[in-house]
């Protein structure tokens, strides 16, 4: 079986995995990352969103061996040096999460949304959530936390 | 007060973990030695089974063993029941069919379960399951529409005509004569859609039974951890009770689709025991689309009489309920005591006569999803309540506004008992935060915009918190509906709080610990809340049914009040004060009129050293429980307004504007009750313009299983939505709760199409309003009628 390797979240990682096995697989299973989440088999959720290289990628339709010598960073590791990253703090502060099952992915896209879209506004925060499925918060208080935390990054 | 106390937007204590990825959902355990568990499901929507051959999938790379429903009848299982038994009007007993854990004879939907394959590794089990050769016989499909036409196929022999019960609500008779005297009567017929819960956790479990103690763990995707066991033990027989202990620990939502007791972690609990070793199954999103309980799914035919002022005289309703393949966990009661006995809405209407044919098709099971029979029974009442406003020239605020209950306690004619409620005030405040009185200007600017601009209203009333126990019982219940809470504290003073109801996104770790520091004084990370554990919680009844709030919560309070009142009788005698003249306020038990005081610790220690009061008149310790019945449900009502734009060109309706005023009494946390209403909106809209359960009429197949061809509600389909709260207390409880979680999703479906069908000025347009069907609409209104 061929072997990867990548940095996760800073650290080195190597293993076997079969051609056909999914970055979010060899992150859950065999890294025991748990906290990036598969929602759905058709890569229309986005509860697997993780950073390949800095940009948000769905893990669920990403294999394994293609983020081989990559930069990948998870939920578990955005908070850097334990303090929370400024989306996290701003899930928290405008309730941005439920079930907290979407949520993962739902920051690992808002943080690269915010990096490519300095001028965020709600009509393109909801336009660029396209590809995240929450069931519980009904959005409203994703928007808002997504706009606090690009104003606050901005400012 | 505490800082954190009763109705203050507290930020929640669970988002720590979740937003830094440390949630613990059952997907995410792993057992030492597991083996993974796929389900050999059935391709046919109906089919006898005339034999499986598993010798491939036996020989399959990494199997450990697979199972059949011989396996499962061997041990002696039973199926899986139906916890509410309805009567049909001849006071028959419904014709409940048998829901066998892995089917033997006949598969009767698709994805009904044929086989459990267990194997090393989820990729072995799944192409072993591949390999397993069912020899099967296909029998045509039944539908809802079909299912009672003569000469249509039996889903169950138990159920001819594939009736499962005929039952009625109210006077028929007195009914019978409102309309006789009626000056306008108006009649509607509508279909409530199926819809798909996909809570975004798909369901998942783990089965690990331990021999050296003969006892089972089951973790599984549940949002009442107790009633799985119950249901386990006492009717399928997978355990004695006191020998299982089920964990539902993190879960990814449920909007009522993980109440139920499926096949797949009844399986996994049953096989770990005979192949020795941990199971664990998880869901792809698929598999949920095919097999989870599914929700709604009526056809109804509704009649309003009103006299020559607008006044409603009567009502009567005829559904036909699809209960799909099984009876699942609840289904029975969602189509009858949860949807007839809401069908006077906010209104006085004199007399009201419901019928509800449930029928067995060859579809996924139908049980409760968010609002579970209130939002059926709203659809019923506001559009056509609309209806009657637009046919007879009536304002639809002011239809509403002469028809409200206006005293209270008010008895309907469909067995509820409304305590209190303010719905004038509701209207009002809606009326004046969608600017009503504007809408008229906005329409004729959309117009000039070629926009068609509709405005639709909804004042719903829903019941929560389902109770009395003896009353739901005297109704079919085969539970009580009451709550546990159990409260520690420790001698340190720290508070554990066991509670039986489960959080799967509401929020309870902290607004249960805001209760108890409104009441204890304590900081909230002197407060844990532990549920979703039958190993840590004796017993309770879990979440569902917006019943958390006003029956967990309720059971918090009383418990909270033995603790109390044990420890002001310890610190009086520490103290040697009188009991009375003891009192706690922030965290101190203070002598009335005097400077002596202990602090909460210092008596919570001295409770459990036992020193300086007297043990033989009071127990050493503190610790109390308190089992919590209400004495009535709990009546949120509230007014929806909602306001769209249609492209006549695309058929695309945008929500402009969505306001939504709502009565849920005393609210804990409003941040977090925002949130719940945020959901249930997003869901009820999602019900009005885009989701839909559609099971091919031929072959039964599920057409829209998955996401790319069952349109869930997205980011960008949604402006931000105005909320407001109009209040009133709720005397049945000691907080004077009601209840936030469904009211979104009861409230919304009809102010949506009330608003597209006043848009277009057409009387009906079928959920979900698409953009082909709004389209449509247009070019048949468009087209002159034949003369
Ligand atoms: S799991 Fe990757 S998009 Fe759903
Ligand atoms: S918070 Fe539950 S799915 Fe988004």
């Amino acid at each position: 079986m061929p072997v990867v390797t990548m940095t996760v979240n800073g650290k080195s990682v190597s293993g076997e995995v079969e051609g056909r096995t999914l970055l979010v697989n060899f992150i859950r299973d065999q890294l025991n990352l748990t906290g990036t989440h598969v929602g759905c088999d058709t890569s229309q959720c986005g509860a697997c969103v993780v950073h390949i290289d800095g940009k948000a990628v769905k893990s669920c339709a990403t294999l394994a061996l293609q983020a081989d010598g990559a930069e990948v960073t998870t939920i578990e590791g955005l908070a850097a040096g334990g303090d929370l990253h400024p989306v996290q703090r701003a899930f928290k502060e405008h309730h941005g999460l439920q079930c907290g099952f979407c949520t993962p992915g739902m920051i690992m896209t808002a943080v690269d949304m915010i990096r490519r879209k300095p001028e965020l506004d709600e009509k393109t925060v909801r336009e660029e959530l396209e590809g995240n499925l929450c069931r519980c918060t009904g959005y409203h208080n994703i928007v808002k936390a997504i706009l606090a935390a690009s104003e606050e990054m901005r400012a | 007060m505490s800082e954190w106390g009763i109705g203050k937007p507290v930020r929640r204590r669970e988002d720590d973990r979740f937003i830094r990825g440390r949630g613990q959902y059952t997907d995410d355990i792993n057992r030492p030695n597991q083996t993974h568990a796929v389900f050999v499901r059935s391709p046919h929507a109906h089919a006898l089974i005339r034999s499986i051959d598993l010798e491939e999938a036996n020989a399959a790379p990494g199997v450990v063993a697979v199972f059949t429903g011989k396996d499962v009848a061997e041990d002696g299982l039973a199926g899986l029941i139906c916890g509410w038994t309805v009567h049909s009007k001849d006071g028959s007993e419904m014709k409940a069919g048998g829901h066998p854990i892995l089917a033997a004879e006949k598969v009767r939907y698709v994805g009904d379960h044929v086989a459990l394959v267990i194997a090393e590794t989820k990729a072995q089990a799944l192409a072993a399951a591949d390999l397993v050769l069912v020899d099967y016989e296909p029998l045509p499909a039944v539908s809802l529409k079909n299912s009672t036409e003569p000469g249509s196929a039996q889903v169950h022999e138990e159920a001819p005509g594939n009736l499962c019960f005929e039952w009625e609500l109210g006077d028929k008779t007195a009914t019978e004569e409102a309309f006789s005297k009626a000056a306008r009567t108006v009649s509607i017929d509508l279909a409530n859609n199926r819809l798909v819960p996909n809570a975004m956790e798909p369901r998942a479990a783990i089965g690990d039974y331990d021999a050296g103690r003969d006892e089972y763990t089951l973790w599984t995707t549940s949002q009442n951890p107790h009633v799985a066991r119950l249901v386990l033990s006492a009717f399928v027989g997978v355990a004695p009770e006191h020998k299982l202990r089920v964990i539902a620990p993190d879960v990814g939502g449920g909007f009522g689709s993980k109440i139920f007791i499926y096949p797949e972690e009844t399986a996994c609990a049953w096989a770990s025991k005979k192949i020795g070793r941990p199971i664990k199954w998880t869901a792809d999103r698929s598999e949920a689309f095919l097999a989870d309980a599914h929700g709604r799914d009526h056809l109804s035919h509704a009649e309003l009489a009103l006299d020559e002022d607008g006044k409603f005289l009567g009502l009567k309703v005829k559904t036909k309920a699809n209960l799909g393949a099984y009876l699942s966990t609840f289904s029975a009661a969602v189509p009858t005591y949860l949807y007839g006995t809401l069908l006077s809405g906010q209104y006085d209407i004199p007399a009201i006569y419901v019928e509800v044919d449930g029928v067995y098709t060859t579809t996924s099971p139908v049980d409760a999803y968010r609002g579970a029979g209130r939002p059926e029974a709203t659809y019923i009442v506001e559009r056509i309540v609309e209806t009657a406003a637009r046919e007879n020239g009536f304002d639809p605020a002011e239809i509403r506004r002469m028809n409200f209950v206006k005293t209270f306690p008010h008895q309907t004619p469909v067995i509820m008992n409304y305590d209190i409620g303010d719905f004038e005030a509701s209207l009002d405040k809606a009326l004046e935060v969608a600017d009503y009185a504007g809408f008229p200007d906005r329409k004729e600017e959309a117009a000039k915009r070629g926009k068609l601009r509709g405005i639709g209203f909804s004042t719903y009333i829903e019941a929560c918190g389902i109770a009395p126990s003896a009353a739901v019982g005297s109704l079919g219940a085969g539970v009580g509906l009451w709550e546990s809470a159990e409260v520690q504290v420790a001698p340190t003073g720290k508070i554990e709080v066991f509670t039986g109801s489960h959080s799967h996104g509401q929020g309870h770790e902290t607004t249960f610990a805001q209760l108890v520091s409104e009441r204890t004084g304590l900081p909230l990370e002197d407060i844990e809340i532990i549920h979703g554990d039958t190993g840590r919680v004796q017993f309770g009844m879990g979440t569902y049914g917006s019943r958390s709030g006003a029956v967990g919560m309720s059971a918090i309070f009383k418990a909270i009040d033995k603790v109390e009142a044990k420890a002001r009788k310890i610190a009086a005698q520490l103290m040697e004060a009188a009991e009375d003249d003891v009192v706690l306020e922030n965290g101190a038990f203070t002598v009335k009129g005097t400077d002596k005081s202990l602090s909460w610790p210092e008596v919570t220690l001295a409770a459990y050293t036992g020193h300086g009061f007297d043990t033989a008149e009071i127990e050493p310790g503190l610790k109390e429980s308190a089992f919590y019945d209400p004495l009535n449900f709990t009546f949120p009502s509230g007014c929806h307004i909602c306001e769209i734009e249609i492209d006549p060109e695309t058929g695309v309706t945008e929500i402009v504007n969505f306001t939504a005023i709502d009565d849920f009494g005393t609210i804990i946390n409003p941040m977090i009750v925002e949130g719940q209403v945020h959901g249930g909106l997003v869901q009820g809209i999602g019900q009005a313009l885009y989701e839909h359960g559609i099971y091919d009429e031929e072959s039964g197949q599920l057409m829209t299983g998955s996401f790319m061809d069952y349109c869930m509600p997205r980011a960008d389909n949604f402006p931000g939505f105005k909320l407001g709260f109009t209040p009133t207390v709720c005397p049945s409880n000691p907080m004077g709760m009601k209840g936030c979680g469904e009211a979104g999703a009861i409230g919304s479906p009809p102010a949506v199409i009330n608003a597209i069908t006043d848009a277009l000025g057409i009387k009906d347009i079928p959920m979900p309003a698409t953009p082909a069907r709004v389209w449509a609409a247009i070019q048949n209104s468009a087209t002159p009628k034949a003369a």
